[in-house]
């Protein structure tokens, strides 16, 4: 297993997770740390959503441990994840389409001029001095960002959420497929987005059936199988096949000592029928 | 001057007139009409009318129509409220008629003073959107069973508070002079020119900020043509009612209301976050808005705007009686919202869209019952003109599609 040189920021450790007859997840370990990009990847069903939701505080864990920044944590809604400074930006973005950029990357937090109760009136000339400069950090390029962001291509909207998770303080910031539904120029534009949060110091988790994607900005890949973590692999040390291989399963049809000498990354947690 | 560098692809509007025009170009033929279509409907009625009966346009006529849709237009400020959320209100004309009739209960049966008379109508709008916007945001019941239900509900509470004769008529100064006093002329011009002087005023000082900022600033020519009709339309306005009677008080309250939920949608976070709720309610929950809080705050609104509505009527009326707030007041202002151009679907639209909306029912109840027509041939006319708007935004948004703004 390859660790990166800094302390994660974000731990998950021995996480378990039943739904009714369902065992979604069965002790999960994964960690992110400050300026790396993890990749979570799996198959359908294989309790990638859980992990998010978990980790933004939707779902409760029902065994195990989540540390931030080396403390053990208790996440008991979104509130607290936000709190923390864990952000997530989930496939549908939650933007508003008929508001324009800087309502959106305030939505919620507006800046005021005037507190007056229920007749507040909003700062407009703050908010879009900062929604500029937070959009030049990211080097996200808009036409406006006083058009509606029904106007936006697909890659321009995913960056606008995307900035929005992490204009406010974050640390860690989940991505549940970013490149989805979008063409290969707007792709290229979130993946750069997504190195450019690297640079910054945030560390980022990446949910992705792509991948290609995921080899090109992820640091390490974590695989997820059934609810279990069979593995974190190097993307400089692993190869594509390897990752295949563990998402599909196809592993456990050899040796485990095998698969563990061929990945040089598999944790030995996965036996099949082993019920927790 | 700008920060950010400009994207090739941006929609750069060119200083003065001319670029006024181009961008007008643009906007239509990508579908963006705004209030294009309506406006150009209204030159259409106005001019049809006036070739029939040249009494239509004369200050005497124009003061009447203005008079004839103040309180359906304050009822449809409501409407618009209600319609930026997505939801409907189908009770807000029997809302109007309840509410007037408590009024004018008290008023005239029980001695009430007028103001205090009054207050109390509009309290009891208040009182009836809390009890439907609590509905619908407890219960999660659609707006539209709720508030058909209060239709049928209000109308008989109505009833039951007119009483035996079913008809109060309305004697007290302070109630009758809502509709029927009018300002003298220098007054008139004098708000005209406030109204003026307060739109340029705030221009200049939001234009200050924005340059003290660093921020893109159009230059005053981007601003003619919008300043051109604003100025022209008030003053202009100011005029017309000057050379009748003057400028009607119910007018001014009709405008007024306009012009505050104007500020307050455009201004307040609360109008922010009504947009928000109107165009994507799970991403408004998200941020951690209050939607339900928003919803019920609209609803409240709408009844107490279909109150101050109703007490317009009753005013002009100089009684409640029957049939007050019901017949086609509910159907008119929900058609003055959506004509003017109030999508039906949540999140777009302003509240001028009552004026305009109204100012088009208005025209062509008024310009027909010039022509002397059956009532029959005028409710016809009216169901196209309102299927004709609702095309027209239909049409305009596969527009917006093609464009990628929709």
């Amino acid at each position: 297993m390859t660790q990166t040189d800094h302390a994660p920021v974000l731990q998950l450790q021995e996480i378990s997770k039943r739904f009714g007859a369902v065992q979604a997840l069965s002790r999960v370990d994964l960690d992110v740390a400050a300026g790396e990009v993890l990749g979570l990847v799996g198959d359908n069903g294989a309790g990638k959503s859980t992990v998010i939701k978990i980790i933004s505080g939707i779902y409760q864990p029902d065994t195990g441990e989540i540390r931030f920044a080396g403390r053990p944590v208790a996440i008991h809604g979104p509130t607290d994840a936000t709190a923390l400074g864990i952000s997530t930006v989930y496939q549908d973005l939650a933007l508003c389409d008929n508001l324009d950029v800087v309502a959106n990357l305030y939505l919620g937090r507006e800046a005021v001029s005037l507190e007056g109760g229920p007749l507040t009136v909003l700062n407009e000339v703050s908010m879009e001095q900062r929604a500029i400069g937070v959009l030049r950090d990211l080097a996200v390029r808009i036409p406006s960002v006083r058009i509606p962001v029904a106007s936006l291509s697909g890659g321009q909207r995913q960056s606008v959420a995307v900035a929005r998770a992490v204009m406010w303080n974050s640390r860690v910031v989940l991505l549940d497929e970013p490149t989805a539904a979008l063409g290969v120029a707007q792709t290229r534009q979130v993946l750069d987005l997504i190195l450019r949060l690297k640079q910054q110091g945030l560390g980022v988790l990446v949910i992705s059936h792509n991948l290609a994607d995921v080899f090109e900005v992820c640091d390490r890949i974590h695989v997820l199988y059934l609810g279990r973590s069979v593995g974190t692999y190097d993307v400089k040390g692993a190869s594509r096949e390897q990752v295949v291989a563990a998402i599909t399963g196809a592993e456990f049809a050899e040796e485990e000592a095998d698969a563990a000498a061929l990945a040089g990354a598999i944790e030995p947690s996965a036996q099949p029928g082993d019920a927790s | 001057m700008s920060t950010m560098v400009d994207d090739p692809r941006l929609l750069q509007e060119q200083p003065g007139l001319a670029g006024f025009f181009t961008g007008l170009r643009r906007r239509v033929s990508q579908g963006e009409l705004g209030v294009l279509p309506v406006v150009v409907g209204l030159l259409v009625i106005c001019v049809i009318f006036q070739i029939a009966n040249n009494n239509f346009l004369s200050a005497r006529n124009l003061t009447n129509l203005v008079l004839q849709i103040a309180a359906t237009g304050t009822i449809a400020v409501g409407v618009v409220l209600v319609l930026l959320l997505g939801e409907i209100d189908l009770s807000v004309g029997e809302v109007s008629g309840l509410c007037a009739a408590v009024m004018a209960v008290l008023n005239v049966n029980a001695g009430w003073p007028g103001p205090l008379a009054i207050a109390a109508g509009v309290l009891t709008g208040v009182g009836v959107g809390a009890v439907q916007g609590l509905w619908v945001t407890r219960f999660r019941v659609p707006s539209f069973v709720v508030t058909l239900a209060g239709l049928l509900a209000w109308q008989g509470l109505r009833l039951k508070v007119l009483g035996g004769t079913g008809t109060v008529n309305l004697t007290d100064a302070t109630i009758t002079d809502l509709a029927n006093r009018f300002l003298p002329n220098w007054a008139g011009w004098l708000v005209g020119l406030l109204c003026v002087a307060a739109y340029l005023g705030n221009l200049a000082i939001s234009r200050r900020r924005r340059m003290a900022a660093g921020l893109r600033t159009p230059s005053w020519g981007a601003f003619g043509g919008q300043i051109a009709i604003v100025v022209i339309a008030v003053l202009g306005a100011v005029a017309i009612l000057n050379a009748d009677r003057g400028v009607p008080l119910a007018v001014l309250f009709f405008l007024g209301f306009i012009v505050v939920f104007d500020l307050i949608l455009r201004l307040t976070r609360f109008g922010r976050h009504t947009f928000a709720v109107g165009g994507n309610a799970e991403a408004a929950r998200r941020a951690g808005i209050s939607v339900d809080g928003i919803r019920l705050s609209v609803f409240i609104l709408a009844s107490a705007l279909a109150a101050c509505g109703g007490i317009l009527a009753a005013s002009r009326l100089l009684a409640v009686n029957q049939s007050s707030g019901g017949g086609d007041v509910l159907l008119n202002a929900i058609a003055a919202a959506v004509i003017g151009g109030t999508s039906l679907f949540g999140g777009r639209g302003s509240v001028w869209a009552a004026l305009l909306g109204a100012l088009v029912i208005g025209a062509i109840s008024n310009g027909m019952d010039l022509l002397a027509l059956a009532s029959s041939v005028k409710f016809m006319i009216t169901g196209g003109v309102l299927l004709l708007a609702v095309t027209i935004d239909a049409v305009s948004r596969r527009g917006r599609e093609a464009a990628g703004r929709a």
